[in-house]
């Protein structure tokens, strides 16, 4: 038993009443994370002097305010993609090693202003494109239920350190599923909020219209805490929503009594491991049992849906990349003998064969001649695919369906076809084209590995996630399951 | 195609790299000629989602940087600017 | 072969005069900071950083279009150019592809008294890049410096239709299009320090001709004289080329100052492909019909409508008209003075001459001058009257400017007012006459020359006040040459 085995509403009680203090806690989490990660490669640093600082800046809240925040003393690790002032911000590539960002993304001042502790930067595919975290410049990740299989990405590292109890919750990004796959495959909680419900400021861009940050924890309602922090209007986003963050808190008690849930059949027709099937129909007689009513829907734009998500992502990869050129920051070639060498040794040097692929990939579509049939196109499907969604939010509240086809598979499985790679997103991305909210939660278990059930809910319907999530999560009783190895 | 791809987007992938790449894109491409299917006539484009229009600040001017603050990461700098090779 | 005759099209680019630049808080003046000290996040392009526009730049922008006659749609993004230099921190600049702020205007502008009107393709809004420095010409340079306090600076592009006939036609153009920006306040025309820069397309057709020939862009001219010169020197060599046969490429050539000619930079074939696409990081802009009014209604009156009236108003020449209306400030210290009485021409020449060279020895702006308008009135009003000499007017100026005094306090207080009285006058006129015999004897005899000495006795006599036109007259009359 260890402390990193707690919910944050009990670790929240334990510091209130002085059973453990900050300091101890960011202790254990950066123990745990110093003995056992070295088999998970979750982390790519520890920070433990940030970690020792703010834990003791909570500990003085705790002691003097009346009531301090949810999170104030609570370890968390922040995905790599997220600028933490001072402290290297790589992304996962090793064009970015050595990164010290002046300054915090809006996410990380927010976690910090609430006295959350970080405990560490969190390994990831490189610029978070990915989907089994083997794509990171520096280490794999593994899946603490399976040393042989990954952790799902590209959040992989937050997934798989929340999991194995090594950080109480995590940031991660979710561009087509970054953040349900690996919470999927590694039996965590995981929040795709609402395009625009959280800031992107001092998230490295991966696809900036369609990435969203978001949490990664044991129990829908930690997420829920988590996400309540971050959540809202940001000033320095132009894309972030000004409406009102809803009340997340109460949606988790309401339970989903008269609520109309669809099933897409797109999603449940094909190509569903039998485990998977299972798990995933046994969440639907829980959640009738409950008194949810259950549709079959249609969203017929899926079978575009990752094409489109493949000219789009791409796209915008390829120009948001253009600025990791090597001469206000990451190691360059300051030494080559003309400045296109420089570019392209240092490019060349710095990426990694996914990203190469990506950015190649969405030159390709936004150049000359090609901007209609690919990416123009892609725009128009990707109309179709939102307009599904808001058809079937007209009849139902939510909609479920299997995060992943599959459970988490093995390493260098599916690392030489990238087809097969990309289609493992094919039930997450149509949300991040959308544009709407979405989660994962653990259901089950399949041959040992864990089973996550999505839930999707419309533009700004992250309260309706969690309240679908959180029945879910109360039938399935799976959170307080800790991976063989990491329990002790 | 790849050779003009890697020269505009300065990814300086080397022949044998290049004759990598190329099956795959082709692959790729041809799995994302899916979309030719799509019935797109009358469909408007979306570049973003939210429907936010007018996102403005005032003209105002914020802190920034220091110097120092700016070159911190170059590899590079020389006399507070940054420094490149040649440009040819 | 019929004549060739030159088709010409400017594009013009003007840092905006706001407080912060085009997408972050960063100061938008630049000129004079150390190197790479007015930057941030946004701007540096570090990884993470997002733009915010900034509404001023917007308002600017639709400003300036309006004044050139151009329609706003309602409808408006912004796009990425996606290209690498190191200048260019992004990797990409964010500007305006198809859905620019505005379109399709028109610009008024004279050529040797002649009105001619240009066509305006659009004007957009964009971001400036950093600056680079090296020794020596810059691509033969070992290496290059990057400053990027200009970096993200808003920048509005104003492309011309090719309207322009001939060389002299540009900097005519340029001038008129600089002079409606002074007057908006948007811009503050310093060619040589790049706030406004200028490139030309120039193409060659025999004249008759409707298709237009190869065009070729011109980059690197910092004046009106280096743009019309690079033109002149683009017909000659253009012209060379089709008379003896050839083909005119298709190419972006630089001024060279230096060889006074334009010299190749890139060929078509090695143009660039931007991958234009709109900015995922900035939602689209609604311009509403309330702004564009409310904008519309604060448009001062146009450079040229103002020149006219001034001129039909005050009956001041053409060039005082022109020269009085070059820019807002001109003009409004002019009306400023007229205001306050000053009879209108006498008020240009004050203002034209001696207040101008006071300011710009002492590099003032006439809206920063020490004497303000109505000071530089009430002066003219007193020379005007008699009251001072022109001379006297003229050095007490340069005092009050220089001490920033008032000129009238500074005449007052030293007595200088000029004496008309004619009682008071004759004494001194005796006294002159009775000092300077012989000059009284030549003037009484024919000589008018010998005037002046018996006036400058006069003024003498009287510590500078007699006023010379009275002296002279009662030096007539008692000379015996009086009437005449
Ligand atoms: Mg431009
Ligand atoms: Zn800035």
């Amino acid at each position: 038993m260890s402390l990193l085995d707690l919910s944050i509403s009990e670790l929240g009680r334990g510091l209130r009443a002085r059973e453990f203090s900050s300091v101890e806690l960011a202790g254990e989490a950066l123990g745990r994370a110093e003995s056992l990660d070295g088999r998970l490669g979750s982390f790519l640093r520890t920070t433990p002097e940030l970690a020792l600082e703010q834990a003791r800046a909570a500990d003085r809240r705790l002691a003097d305010e009346a009531d301090p925040p949810a999170l104030c003393g609570i370890p968390i690790g922040h995905k790599d993609v997220l600028c933490t002032r001072g402290v290297e911000t790589t992304a996962g590539s090793r064009i970015l090693e050595g990164f010290r960002p002046p300054y915090d993304a809006t996410v990380v001042a927010r976690l910090a202003r609430d006295g959350a502790v970080v405990v560490g930067k969190m390994n990831c595919d490189e610029f978070a494109m990915g989907s089994s975290n083997e794509n990171s410049g520096f280490q794999p990740t593994v899946n603490p239920w399976d040393e042989e299989r990954v952790p799902g990405g590209s959040s992989g590292g937050s997934a798989a350190a929340v999991a194995a109890r090594l950080t109480v919750a995590a940031l991660g990004t979710d561009t087509g599923g970054s953040v349900r796959l690996p919470a999927s495959f590694c039996g965590v909680v995981g929040v795709k909020p609402s395009y625009g419900r959280v800031s992107r400021y001092g998230v490295i861009a991966f696809a900036s219209s369609l990435d969203q940050v978001g949490p990664l924890a044991k129990t829908v309602e930690d997420a829920q805490l988590v996400l309540s922090c971050i959540a809202g209007p940001d000033r320095r986003d132009s894309t972030t929503s000004p409406a009102p963050v809803s009340d997340l808190a109460g949606a988790l008690r309401e339970g989903v009594r008269g609520l109309r849930l669809g099933i897409p059949r797109e999603y449940v027709e094909a190509g569903l491991e039998d485990g998977i099937k299972a798990v995933f129909e046994s969440a639907c007689r829980w959640l009738e049992a409950e008194g949810a009513e259950l549709v079959e829907v249609s969203l017929p734009s899926t079978e575009y849906a990752l094409a489109a998500y493949y000219v789009i992502a791409p796209a915008e990869v390829s120009s948001n990349l253009a600025r990791m050129d090597g001469i206000r920051f990451g190691p360059g070639e300051p030494q080559a003998p003309s400045l296109l060498e420089a570019y392209e040794l240092a490019r060349n040097r710095g990426f990694g064969p996914e990203v190469r692929r990506r950015v190649a990939l969405g030159t390709f579509v936004l150049s000359s001649g090609y901007y209609d049939a690919y990416y123009l196109r892609a725009q128009k499907v990707r109309t179709l695919v939102a307009q599904d969604f808001s058809r079937v939010f007209e009849r139902v509240d939510a909609l479920i369906s299997p995060t992943a086809p599959t459970p988490a598979f093995r390493l260098g499985e599916r690392t030489h076809d990238p087809l097969a790679m990309y289609a493992t997103d094919a039930l997450t991305l149509p949300a991040n084209l959308a544009g709407i909210s979405g989660l994962s939660v653990p259901a089950g278990f399949t041959a040992g590995l864990p089973v996550g059930v999505q839930v999707l809910g419309p533009y700004l319907g992250e309260a309706m996630c969690l309240r679908v999530g959180a029945a879910v999560e109360r039938a399935a009783d799976v959170w307080r399951r800790v991976p063989a190895g990491f329990d002790g | 195609m790849v050779a003009h791809l890697s020269r505009l987007a300065r990814l300086g992938l080397t022949d044998a790299e290049m004759e990598a790449i190329l099956p795959q894109l082709r692959a790729i491409l041809a799995a994302v000629d899916r979309l030719q299917e799509a019935d797109v006539s009358g469909v408007d484009a979306t570049a973003q989602i939210g429907g936010l229009y007018d996102v403005m600040r005032d003209d105002q001017v914020d802190p920034g940087l220091t110097a120092e603050e700016a070159l911190a990461n170059a590899p590079s700098h020389e006399a507070g600017l940054l420094r490149v090779p040649a440009i040819q | 072969m019929a004549e060739l005759q030159a088709v010409i099209g400017l594009e013009v680019h003007a840092q905006l005069l706001t407080r912060s630049k085009m997408f972050c808080g960063c100061r938008a003046e630049y000129l004079g900071l150390p190197p790479n000290s007015n930057t941030c996040p946004t701007c540096l392009g570090l990884p993470g950083a997002l733009p915010v526009i900034n509404r001023r730049a917007v308002e600017m922008t639709i400003q300036t279009a309006l004044a050139l006659g151009c329609r706003i749609p309602e409808f408006s993004k912004f796009d990425r150019k996606n290209y690498f230099y190191p200048d260019l921190p992004k990797g990409y600049q964010i500007s305006q592809y198809d859905l620019p702020l505005s379109l399709g205007g028109h610009l008024e502008f004279e050529v040797d008294g002649e009105r001619r009107s240009c066509g305006i393709t659009r004007v957009h809004l964009e971001e400036d890049a950093g600056t680079l420095h090296h020794a020596g010409e810059i691509h033969t340079a070992k290496f290059s410096l990057v400053d990027l306090n200009r970096a993200g600076v808003p920048l509005m592009e104003i492309v011309g239709e090719p309207d322009l006939r001939s060389p002299r036609e540009a900097p005519q153009y340029l001038r008129a299009l600089r002079q409606l920006l002074l007057h908006l306040g948007v811009n503050d025309g310093n060619m040589e320090q790049g706030s406004l820069r200028c490139d030309a397309n120039i193409s060659l057709r025999p004249r008759g001709q409707r298709e237009l020939g190869v065009k070729v862009e011109v980059k690197n001219m910092n004046s009106f004289r280096s743009l019309e010169a690079a033109l002149e020197f683009e017909v000659r060599r253009q012209s060379a080329v089709i008379e003896s046969g050839g083909t005119v490429h298709q190419e972006t050539r630089g001024w060279s100052e230096v060889e006074q000619a334009t010299v190749s930079q890139r060929s078509k074939e090695e143009a660039q492909d931007y991958r234009y696409f709109p900015e995922p990081d900035l939602p689209p802009l609604q311009v509403s019909r309330d702004l564009v009014e409310r904008l519309r209604g604060a448009l001062p009156e146009p450079p040229l409508r103002l020149r006219d009236r001034l001129r039909d108003q005050h009956q001041l020449g053409e060039e005082q008209a022109a020269l009085i209306t070059e820019r807002p400030q001109d003009a409004a210290y002019f009306e400023a003075m007229v205001a306050a009485g000053a009879p209108p021409r006498s008020a240009a020449n004050w203002q034209l001459g001696p207040l101008q060279a006071l300011c710009k020895d002492a590099k003032l702006d006439i809206e920063h001058s020490p004497v303000p308008a109505v000071e530089l009135a009430a002066l003219v009003r007193m020379v005007e009257a008699g009251e001072v000499s022109g001379t006297t007017g003229r050095e007490v100026l340069v005092e009050a400017f220089a001490m920033g005094r008032s000129p009238v306090d500074l005449i007052r207080e030293r007595g200088l007012i000029q004496v008309s009285d004619a009682a008071q006058m004759q004494a001194w006129v005796d006294g002159a006459i009775l000092q300077l015999p012989k000059a009284a004897a030549d003037f009484r005899s024919g000589n008018d020359r010998a005037l002046g000495p018996l006036v400058g006795a006069v003024r003498k006599a009287s510590g500078g006040v007699a006023n010379p036109d009275l002296a002279s007259r009662l030096l007539r009359e008692r000379l015996g040459r009086g009437g005449g």
